[in-house]
């Protein structure tokens, strides 16, 4: 039985929480860095994908897991990122620029959403964001002068330092190493006072408030980091796509993204990456038995859509923890072995609540 | 020297005065308990101190300072700190991160270290550890530190509330019924802890309370409310026994 010892008051505040953990993410790490050597670009380019998802997952999972608030319009801060990347690439400004610049015009973007928001929350809040990813959505059609309308535009290549980023593996690099940035930049925020001040306003708003917790404030700067972070995956996403077109930012794009955060596993960064690879996986393998379903099931239109719909159901149904509540009651069930006792597993009470008085 | 101050307050939710004109003075280093039957307006009062309610007239004085208009996030950095009769832990969040974000109104660390993590950041959070820690000290929860508030029993829940509001360090400490759902053991306990918040941490305490014996024990002076108004003040002693206090508990003609 792993018990760790604490003997500083460090330990509680370091970036990985003992030295095992160090040697096993290391260890991840260098096998994620030799894989596009090994496996074939199609892996490759789908592992990019899974790590584009995740970005936008942490940043959904800092909104809705950590500072409790629902956000079903996700994907227009996606978008926002994307458009914003490329549209100043045509224009000739380097992706070291435009990289950042996309993350901030989705900070930007969020604060615009969650300023009018601010006194919302649960349902109300759910169809605020709905009606915030749609007229987004609406916008890329639109402005056809800027984003091309529905024929779309493609995406240039983006060169750092003279280096062209090309091709899955290039993608890969790229993703990964700004995958890497967003959860260390995550892990400060969870381990600093407005971290806390985040879970605070998700438990309890009326008492954060008589800490001393300015509401307004720490719901804002949670919309813009959660934005801010959306916006980056969608730089990469564009480049990860190659063409954009407005259809790509559609609801379904962001529903997908809160199946990322519910199926993972809300409140914790790890169930972002699980939920990342949950919902990047299932269609490849959809599309792997679809020709073996029986009665023309693989053919129906909508399989995929209602399969993501009825899976999150389920999951909020009977395991509302996620992917990542399962890993860890795995974990807890080898660790006590021969003493597992049921009780220990009882359902606890969920960071999603519906209205309540506060 | 009053350290606060009530000035003619009142608070009307529709046709309802749940507060009228009250008025009273807190003492500094006093245990200053309200009590009253149910629905005389004594959380009311608290609200109203908190700033979660602003009053319909009246006005509201910590240190000569007038807070009727404060926003409620700056009422902890004043020096006024508050527990919750139903209990408003953050209950997924574990008993050390609770006491934390008690520090809040003394976090003067910026964004942009907070983001990276600076050392400025790692030494602001190791001086609120240490004052989290003599908070866990004093209050004897050290084999709770690092459970999740959602796995404590109630009576240690009570407990780690005050902690909370001890973290704030504050002047003026409003307990709203600290011994609500204790066991009689329980309830003894912090008749002791309210004791030395006063006398060895020289913290002036706001009470509401139900229990008398609980009030007798530790209150200076008591003030009793029936529906919004005061209907009397003095000594422990001297309140309860007085005709209308007998009369809004008891009934009847006095």
């Amino acid at each position: 039985m792993h018990q760790s010892l604490k003997t500083s008051y460090t330990q509680d505040i370091s970036l990985l929480a003992h030295r095992g953990s160090v040697l096993w993410y290391g260890f991840l790490v260098a096998v994620l860095l030799v894989i596009p050597g090994v496996m074939g670009e199609f892996y490759v380019n789908e592992l990019g994908g899974v790590y584009i998802f995740a970005i936008a997952g942490v940043g959904l999972m800092l909104l809705t897991g950590y500072t409790g608030l629902v956000n079903l319009g996700q994907g227009a801060f996606l978008g926002i990122g994307a458009y914003t990347n490329s549209v100043l690439m045509t224009k000739g400004v380097p992706f070291v620029i435009t990289l950042p610049l996309s993350g901030v015009a989705a900070a930007l973007a969020g604060v615009a959403l969650g300023v009018p928001t601010l006194r919302m929350t649960g349902f109300y809040l759910a169809i605020a964001t709905l009606a915030f990813g749609s007229i987004v959505g609406t916008i890329f059609q639109k402005w056809t002068s800027v984003t091309g309308g529905f024929d779309g535009f493609a995406v240039p290549t983006p060169t750092i330092l003279g280096y062209p980023i090309e091709g899955a593996n290039g993608v890969y690099y790229l993703s990964l190493f700004v995958l890497i940035f967003v959860l260390w930049l995550s892990v400060n925020i969870l381990r600093s006072p407005i971290g806390r001040a985040m879970v605070a306003i998700r438990d309890s708003e009326v008492s954060a408030q008589s800490m001393g917790i300015n509401l307004s404030l720490y719901k804002t700067i949670s919309f813009a980091i959660s934005s801010g972070i959306t916006g980056l995956a969608g730089a990469l996403f564009g480049h990860y796509v190659r063409f954009l077109a407005p259809d790509s930012f559609d609801i379904l794009l962001s529903i997908q993204f809160v199946t990322i955060i519910f199926v993972g596993g809300l409140g914790s960064l790890h169930g972002a990456i699980f939920g990342a690879m949950f919902v990047r996986l299932l269609p490849q393998v959809i599309a792997i038995v679809r020709d073996d379903l029986p009665f023309g099931i693989g053919r129906m239109p909508g399989l995929e859509p209602s399969l993501f719909g009825l899976i999150l159901v389920l999951v909020i149904l009977f395991e509302p923890a996620g992917i990542y509540g399962r890993w860890l009651k795995l974990k807890a069930y080898f660790r006590n072995f021969p003493l597992h006792r049921r009780s220990s597993m009882r359902r606890q009470k969920v960071y999603a609540r519906s209205e309540r008085l506060r | 020297m009053s350290l606060f101050a009530a000035r003619d307050i009142a608070i009307q939710f529709g046709g309802i005065k749940a507060v009228d004109a009250v008025t009273f003075d807190v003492n500094e280093g006093e245990v200053f308990s309200i009590i009253g039957p149910n629905g005389a307006g004594k959380t009311t009062i608290f609200n109203l101190i908190s700033r979660i309610y602003s009053p319909t007239s009246g006005e509201l004085i910590f240190k000569d300072q007038n807070i009727t208009k404060v926003p409620p996030h700056d009422i902890a950095a004043l020096g006024i700190a508050r527990t919750f009769q139903n209990i408003e832990l953050f209950a997924q969040a574990t008993l050390l991160q609770n006491l934390l974000i008690g520090r809040h109104c003394h976090v003067n660390t910026g964004l942009l270290s907070q983001l990276c993590f600076m050392p400025s950041n790692r030494k602001a959070e190791l001086e609120h550890r240490e004052k989290v820690e003599d908070v866990i000290a004093f209050l004897d929860l050290q084999r709770y530190r690092d459970t999740l508030i959602a796995n404590l029993p109630y009576g240690v829940r009570k407990v780690v509330e005050l902690g909370r509001a001890l973290c704030i360090e504050p002047k003026l400490l409003l307990l709203d019924e600290p011994s609500s759902g204790l066991n009689v053991e329980e309830t003894e306990g912090m008749a002791f802890w309210i004791e030395d918040i006063k006398k060895d941490l020289g913290i002036t305490v706001i009470m509401v309370e139900h229990d008398m014996k609980l009030v007798s024990a530790v209150s200076d002076r008591v003030m009793a409310l029936n529906y919004g108004r005061v209907i009397a003040l003095g000594t422990p002693g001297e309140v309860q026994t007085h005709p209308e206090v007998v009369r809004a508990y008891i009934g009847g003609e006095a």
